[in-house]
């Protein structure tokens, strides 16, 4: 018996000019990384006496007050997030529960239902609206939806005022979180939507023909072949949607009345935001409540960081999986 | 191996069999894919009781004719046709047909093994049945017997629960075979069954085939020649020579392996093209 | 040769699509109907009554025709077809109500002049969008800039070296594109303009959008580069190329429209974007070419702080800058699509 030789190591030299060039290339790739590192680094650095002074208060406590002596000086002062925490994630769940199921059928007629050139002409318009800009949102959420959705709140209210969540009281239907959560969806439709487009149009064509050929109809296939095949992507999606509600910042601000009160009653207009308080203070927040501003920019960084980081493995799963 | 098939082609070829209908017929079909025509005025027969093999070399619209059968073709965007196709004397072309009652009636097995993969073997075997909304007094029963007409009973016995995908090539494509049996079609056409499997498996699907010709109409597509003697009572020669796809000769098996009326026939089947 | 005519018995005939035009006038009459004799009011009771009045028609027509699941196909057929109207109702509002609100605001003065010698609230014959389009253009440019040598080298670590950091390098872009915006304007304010500059500039908003900026392009660049055959490569290499020769002369060359492409996609991305430019570039009113120094005006601050002026001249502001905006965008995006349509020139 002879021991097999060991592998051979092949070791190449690169050239300087494609040393450098590697070089250069790699600094290069490696910037994303340096500026996540930074964000957290800066604004944990900023934010860092806050943390300390408040501890887990700051994420806890809804209370957010200051108050300074003649000189300037900070005398008291309270900076609590969870108000704003709980806003922010009912806003964008609202958001993708109104965004999903039309997302879906949208992407579901653009791949199985629609005529090839309505078909062409609904993509760019959806692709396009992705690219519109919040403050579009905002202020036609503003000025045109809003009178719309109060009415739809009130409807809702009337006939479903039962269930807690949409209690009315006091009977406050303006600016509600319901209706940020409204406007979130629209925006976050086309996100969702073409996600799924391009999941379902992955979808093996043997299989699709093989429900066909067991006579399926056009739905049954759908909900056989397409549906289990595209689940996964679509959730991705779906997270990736709920990551882009909770850092939307303008649209919210423009619709949302922000109030330093825990509230779970989406209908009534008080609601919370993490993006739209750093609006709200920053206009004339003294150094040291930029400081909780910061703090608070470093929380709605991590949260989104981490909703963006499942949802990409869920839509990678998708893919590598093949199922 | 192959019996003698002198005038199968108008009576069933097992006397007493349980009705299997009047049969299948192609009258007249042509193909195109936009303009393209890609298959010129077949017109077959096929009684009930037998299995017909489709011959030819690629791209001669064999596969096309068999989709047009079940109304497949009509997939493809570009795609249009003419002529008829009769199952029981009704064209299933015909307006206001419902067509997925057509595919429940025409079943099909594709080339590549194709189970669902979310589901499990059971269920995909009685997917059809979900799919068409059809109700059946005892699932159980009818999941054995699909599985043992496809021949696959035994092997997949104790593991119903598995993934499709946990089973090889050959099982795969059997499990199709149960899954097109379960909702009862009177034919199955058969593109290709056995390109993408081993010569094990392949022997295991064509015993299948004897099996199901029995009570069923079988059209099988196939490149293998011998597989075309092996299986089939009567056997249509297509080809495209730069034109569309026409049918050559069709005639019992055995004649057109030993004595083809047509020399391209007898140049293909001998292996001199194609 | 044959003299047979190709037909597609699968498509609807005349006497099919007739009975759905019939069952979708019924069902408008219906929720017509429905409105007008009982206590339901308004458009929404129109749009909910018709759609499941024409839901319950087609399922019913399906029922009818061939069964159980064809009842439940066409049904859902009008379903899936509502969620896409759903999708597109929004987009037509939003621009129906930006053309015909921000028109009225469309003067000749509008693109001459600056805020600096007027209010949000005089007339609309006083004032303009000058310094705004000028401001918005400077930080698209400096961006710009910034943004598209750091993308296209992620992209090129990605797609040329794939070294080992070419899996978490991918994640991470990915991770940076859902950065709040909010959240790069407060990282600059922190890193850059508190404790180095001291003051609002348009070039610490230009140092937020691009942090913004570098995901789309390096995402979008990716895929360009993915699409250029690896033969090109390695015929580049068998060539006797450096592999830093063969991606300057070959591989970037070859993907030159779908990089622009990138870069156009970055630029729509951004030239909206609001939340850091208030934190950061102090929105000044006068025409400012110094991109360092003293406050910069944009197109969403001007629309920003016109808005919330709040008297009907200054909201006519806001929704005339919103136009510009939005045409800025539309042509931004047709001109990507357009070279997308040949990503890979040869």
């Amino acid at each position: 018996m002879t021991t097999a030789p060991a592998p051979r190591e092949i070791t190449t030299l690169p050239r300087r000019s494609d040393r450098i060039f590697r070089r250069v290339v790699t600094a290069g790739g490696l910037s994303s990384l340096a500026i996540l590192s930074l964000i957290t680094f800066f604004l944990g650095y900023r934010g860092f006496e806050i943390f300390r002074q408040e501890g887990f208060h700051f994420i806890t406590s809804a209370e957010w007050s200051i108050s300074t002596d003649d000189a300037g000086n900070v005398v008291d002062s309270h900076f609590g997030l969870a108000a704003m925490l709980v806003g922010t994630i009912i806003c964008a769940a609202i958001a993708v529960v109104i965004a999903l199921p039309i997302a879906v059928s949208t992407a579901l007629f653009l791949n199985f239902y629609s005529p090839q050139w309505l078909k062409k002409f609904m993509v760019a318009v959806v692709d396009m609206m992705a690219a519109f800009p919040s403050i579009l949102f905002g202020i036609w959420g503003f000025l045109v939806l809003m009178p719309s959705a109060e009415y739809w709140a009130k409807l809702i209210n009337h006939h479903l005022g039962f269930i807690p969540v949409f209690k009315l009281a006091p009977y406050v239907v303006t600016r509600s979180p319901f209706i940020a959560g409204v406007v979130l969806a629209i925006m976050i439709i086309p996100i969702i939507t073409s996600v799924s487009r391009e999941v379902f149009s992955q979808t093996p064509l043997d299989r699709i023909q093989a429900a066909y050929a067991l006579g399926a109809t056009r739905w049954g296939m759908i909900k056989a072949v397409v549906l289990p095949y595209g689940r996964s992507g679509v959730i991705g999606g779906a997270m990736l949607g709920l990551g882009r509600a909770m850092g939307e910042t303008v649209a919210v601000f423009t619709v949302l009345n922000i109030v330093f009160q825990v509230n779970w009653h989406i209908l009534l207009g008080a609601g919370g935001n993490v993006a739209s308080l750093i609006i709200l203070k920053f206009g004339d927040a003294s150094p040291y409540e930029i400081k909780a501003l910061m703090a608070a920019g470093l929380v709605l960084f991590i949260l989104t960081l981490a909703v963006n980081a499942i949802a990409d493995l869920i839509v990678k799963k998708t893919g590598k999986s093949g199922r | 191996m192959t019996p003698a098939l002198s005038d199968v082609a108008s009576a069933p070829r097992i006397p007493g069999l349980r009705a299997m209908g009047t049969g299948l017929e192609a009258r007249g079909i042509h193909a195109w894919f936009g303009n393209h025509l890609a298959l010129e005025n077949i017109s077959l027969d096929f009684a009930p009781g037998t299995v017909t093999a489709l011959i030819g070399p690629s791209g001669c619209g064999k596969s096309t004719f068999i989709r047009t059968l079940n109304r497949m073709h009509e997939f493809i965007p570009s795609a249009a046709m003419a002529g008829e196709v009769l199952l029981d004397g009704k064209d299933v072309y015909a307006p206001g047909t419902d067509v997925t009652k057509i595919r429940l009636q025409i079943g099909m097995v594709f080339q590549k093994p194709n189970p669902f993969p979310s589901m499990t073997i059971g269920e995909n075997v009685l997917s059809g049945l979900k799919l068409a909304q059809l109700k059946v007094e005892n699932k159980d029963d009818l999941l054995e017997e699909c599985l043992e007409r496809a021949g696959l009973w035994k092997e997949v016995k104790d593991r119903l629960d598995a993934h499709g995908g946990s089973l090889s090539g050959g099982q795969q494509q059997r499990l199709c075979i149960a899954r097109a049996l379960a909702v009862k079609p009177q034919v199955l056409l058969m593109d290709e069954p056995c390109s993408a499997l081993d010569p094990g498996s392949t022997l295991r699907i064509e015993e299948t085939i004897r099996h199901l010709s029995e009570t069923m109409t079988i059209v099988i597509v196939t490149h293998n020649m011998q597989q075309a003697a092996r299986v089939s009572d009567h056997t249509a020669f297509f080809l495209s020579d730069g034109g569309p796809g026409h049918m050559v000769e069709f005639a019992p098996t055995n004649e057109i392996f030993s004595r083809p009326k047509d020399k391209r026939t007898e140049d293909y089947v001998t292996g001199r093209f194609g | 040769m044959t003299t047979v005519k190709p037909i597609k018995p699968w498509v609807a005939s005349t006497s099919d699509r007739l009975r759905d035009g019939a069952i979708f006038l019924a069902a408008l009459l219906a929720s017509f109907a429905l409105v007008e004799f009982t206590e339901l009011k308004g458009k929404l009771a129109y749009f909910v009554t018709f759609f499941l009045i024409l839901t319950i028609a087609n399922g019913l027509n399906g029922f009818l025709r061939y069964g159980w699941a064809s009842a439940k196909d066409g049904a859902l057929k009008t379903l899936v077809g509502f969620g896409a109207l759903l999708t597109v109702m929004p987009i037509a509002s939003i621009l129906a109500t930006v053309i015909s609100k921000g028109y009225k605001g469309l003067k000749f003065n509008l693109f001459t002049q600056d805020m600096s010698l007027a209010t949000p609230t005089d007339p609309l014959t006083n004032g303009g969008i000058l310094h705004a389009i000028t401001g918005t253009l400077t930080l698209v440019f400096l961006a710009l800039v910034m943004s598209v040598p750091l993308g296209i080298l992620t992209a090129l670590y990605l797609t040329e070296i794939r070294g080992r950091f070419a899996k978490p390098i991918k994640f991470l872009v990915q991770a940076m594109s859902g950065v709040p915006s909010i959240v790069a304007g407060l990282f600059i304010l922190s890193a850059v303009l508190y404790p180095i500059t001291k003051g609002y500039s348009g070039f610490m908003g230009a140092l937020a959008l691009t942090i913004l900026m570098i995901p789309t392009v390096a995402r979008t660049s990716e895929e360009v580069l993915n699409l250029i055959p690896q033969d090109l490569r390695e015929a580049g290499t068998a060539l006797g190329g450096t592999q830093w020769r063969t991606v300057a002369m070959i591989v970037l060359p070859a993907a030159r429209s779908g990089l622009i492409t990138a870069m156009i996609l970055g630029v729509a991305r951004i030239a909206g974007e609001t939340a850091p430019l208030l934190l950061l570039t102090g929105g000044g009113d006068k025409v400012n070419p110094n991109p360092f120094h003293d406050p910069m005006g944009s197109l969403p601050y001007y629309i920003w702080k016109s808005f919330n002026a709040g008297s009907e001249e200054a909201i006519t502001r806001a929704w005339a800058g919103l136009l510009v905006l939005v045409i800025i965008i539309l042509i931004l995006f047709t001109a990507a699509r357009f070279l997308s349509t040949r990503k890979v020139s040869r």
